[in-house]
């Protein structure tokens, strides 16, 4: 523990680190070719999507398969106003409009215990598809509807923003008093509620807060696609993909979901060109190993490697 | 008017037979082994599109590869459950943890099946005509392909029930899905009977596959919406009672049957309607403890 005088110093470096790194992301797209921006903007997509279900189901440990909802509320608001407003305002409504729904099903369900809300969650993604699928052949006559497609950069620029500000609030999240309370209702629920925490305002006004960045990330990401329909935009792997880089990363962690998500789009970039037959598989076999063999993810394997470095006998995993 | 109520009845039963089927191996995996089996499907449609080649390629009677695709799918789940989730149930820490982690097992299991299967037979759709010709049962008319379906699936039901109440095995079976580990305790070799029940899911979910390769066609990812039809009847039914299964089935099936009368869109909303408001009203459902 003869580092302690350091961590000031080391806050500090880390300060500038970030800032560069925020000058850098921000500038660009105007030095690095057009893929590097619709790559990235994918990636942040991700992060966004991950980070933001871990602020959840992170520390609640209730494991929510909603997400594809928010974020095709987020599309189908981005599909169907498109042409009327500019695209923050679309962000906007469209993150609004799932924290909306977040905080109407969250206040409803989240007394369900355990895998009921899993698997309530999961019904709300297939109810929404079906009813707006119906609702789009019975009433106007389509299937699906095109959406305005939106310069890259523009794109790249609103993810950004969407980015900083989901890790800034998971971020803060995890550093306040609420963080505490919301790990607390995950450690034991009844215990938490005697002390004093309001449980059940904790955990949907989490749940809003986290669908908010799912639907303005749906409402970003509609514009890459031209043409969306409720299969597209309702799309199961939205909910389960969070899932697994969360996990693959290490819900323990605040970085861990970010190094999950990083990892795997670009996974799914390459297996997608180079092994488009095999990419599921691969998928597959990475979840089924990583909820085998690394319950605390990368970022838990990282910590112990570190603590193990450290000489420290305190490696608890 | 009354054929077209005694219509939508029995088809409401020939639907909810199927369901029945597949909602029983999916609450024998859930109800007792605890495994939110996401990949229930992907067995459902392994058993199809094996009957789809059995019988196109072979000349195989589909009521025949049963036989072959029973015991098979029975193997897989149980060794699945020896090895992935027994693993799962030592690491995790407690009940709770070990749905969670396998459902998301069952999930990446559900992505290498459907991958294989794809490699294996494509993505396009398959058919083949089977028993296909119309029955007059009281002035409406059904396949008999369908009728054979709704028997058989009683016919399933109904051995299942006997072997669940009568034997001993189905004893133990009960007794850990109550509770497990005093069930252990009292001499049930724990290990054993859920590995069986798991097989024994995976062996009802294959078999559904081939009575619905008779009806319907089939495909390479058909499974997903088999899965969350069963993970519906299984909420509706109960969760754990596999009584509550069957007759959700048909109850399902029942009301599939008079909301496609009336606007077919609406069926799959209506599933989930229902199913909503269950898990808001009732989450123990119609038989649950």
């Amino acid at each position: 523990m003869n580092k302690l005088p350091s961590i000031s110093n080391n806050f500090q470096v880390r300060g500038i680190v970030l800032l560069i790194g925020l000058i850098i992301l921000f500038t660009l797209p105007f030095y690095t070719p057009i893929y590097t921006s619709i790559f990235l903007s994918a990636i942040f997509m991700y992060i966004v999507l991950t980070s933001s279900w871990a602020m959840f189901s992170g520390p609640t440990g209730q494991i929510s398969l909603a997400t594809a909802a928010f974020f095709g509320v987020g599309i189908y608001i981005a599909a169907t106003l498109g042409n009327k407003m500019p695209l923050p305002v679309l962000v906007l409504i469209g993150g609004l409009g799932s924290a909306g729904l977040a905080l109407l099903v969250g206040s409803l369900t989240l007394r369900l215990k355990g895998v009921y809300f899993t698997i309530f969650t999961f019904g709300l993604l297939e109810l929404m598809k079906f009813l707006l699928l119906w609702f789009e052949i019975t009433f106007t006559g389509t299937r699906g509807r095109f959406v305005v497609v939106v310069d890259y950069k523009t794109v790249y620029f609103i993810m950004l923003v969407i980015l900083v500000l989901t890790l800034l609030t998971s971020y803060l999240i995890r550093r306040s008093k609420y963080g505490l309370a919301l790990q607390g209702i995950g450690e034991q629920e009844e215990a938490a509620e005697h002390i004093g925490i309001n449980v059940t305002l904790l955990k949907v006004a989490t749940f809003g807060i986290s669908a908010f960045f799912m639907g303005a990330t749906g409402a970003v990401m509609a514009t890459r696609w031209t043409y969306v329909d409720p299969y597209i935009a309702f799309n199961m792997n939205y909910s389960f993909t969070p899932v697994l880089m969360a996990i693959f990363g290490g819900l323990g962690q605040f970085f861990g979901p970010i190094l999950g998500a990083i990892i795997f789009a670009y996974l799914e970039e390459i297996l997608i060109t180079q092994f488009p037959y095999y990419y599921m598989l691969l998928f597959g076999i990475v979840m089924v190993v990583s909820v085998l063999y690394l319950p605390n993810g990368l970022a838990g394997l990282v910590q112990k490697w570190r603590s193990r470095e450290a000489g420290g006998e305190h490696a608890h995993s | 008017m009354l054929v077209t109520i005694l219509d939508i009845v029995i088809a409401g039963l020939l639907l909810g037979g199927l369901y029945a089927i597949i909602a029983m191996g999916l609450s024998l995996q859930y109800g007792v082994a605890r495994v939110l089996n996401i990949s229930h499907g992907e067995f459902i449609m392994l058993g199809a599109v094996s009957t789809w080649t059995l019988y196109t390629v072979l000349g195989i009677n589909p009521l025949l590869s049963l036989v072959v695709c029973g015991p098979i799918a029975f193997v897989l789940g149980f060794i699945l459950h020896r090895t992935l989730y027994k693993r799962l149930m030592v690491t995790s820490a407690t009940a709770g943890i070990f749905e969670g982690n396998s459902m998301l097992a069952s999930f990446g299991l559900l992505f290498i099946v459907q991958n294989l299967a794809l490699i294996a037979w494509g993505s396009d759709i398959k058919g083949y005509s089977y028993l296909a010709f119309p029955v007059d049962l009281g002035g409406a008319l059904f396949g008999a392909n369908r009728l054979v379906t709704l028997g058989f699936a009683l016919l399933i039901g109904i051995s299942f029930y006997i072997f669940l109440t009568q034997t001993r095995t189905g004893k133990a079976i009960r007794a850990a899905a109550q509770d497990p580990s005093t069930a252990g305790l009292l001499g049930v070799n724990i290990n054993f009977v859920l590995a069986l029940c798991f097989g024994l899911g995976a062996a009802l979910a294959a078999s559904a596959g081939m009575l619905i390769s008779m009806s319907y066609p089939v495909h390479t990812v058909m499974g997903m919406e088999y899965t969350v039809i069963a993970i519906i009847v299984v909420v509706l039914g109960g969760l754990g009672s596999i009584p509550g299964s069957f007759v959700g089935g048909l109850i399902l099936g029942l009301i599939g049957s008079i909301v496609t009368y009336f606007d077919p869109g609406l069926a799959l909303v209506a599933y989930y309607v229902i199913f909503t408001f269950l898990l808001l009203i009732k989450p123990t459902g119609l038989m649950g403890k």
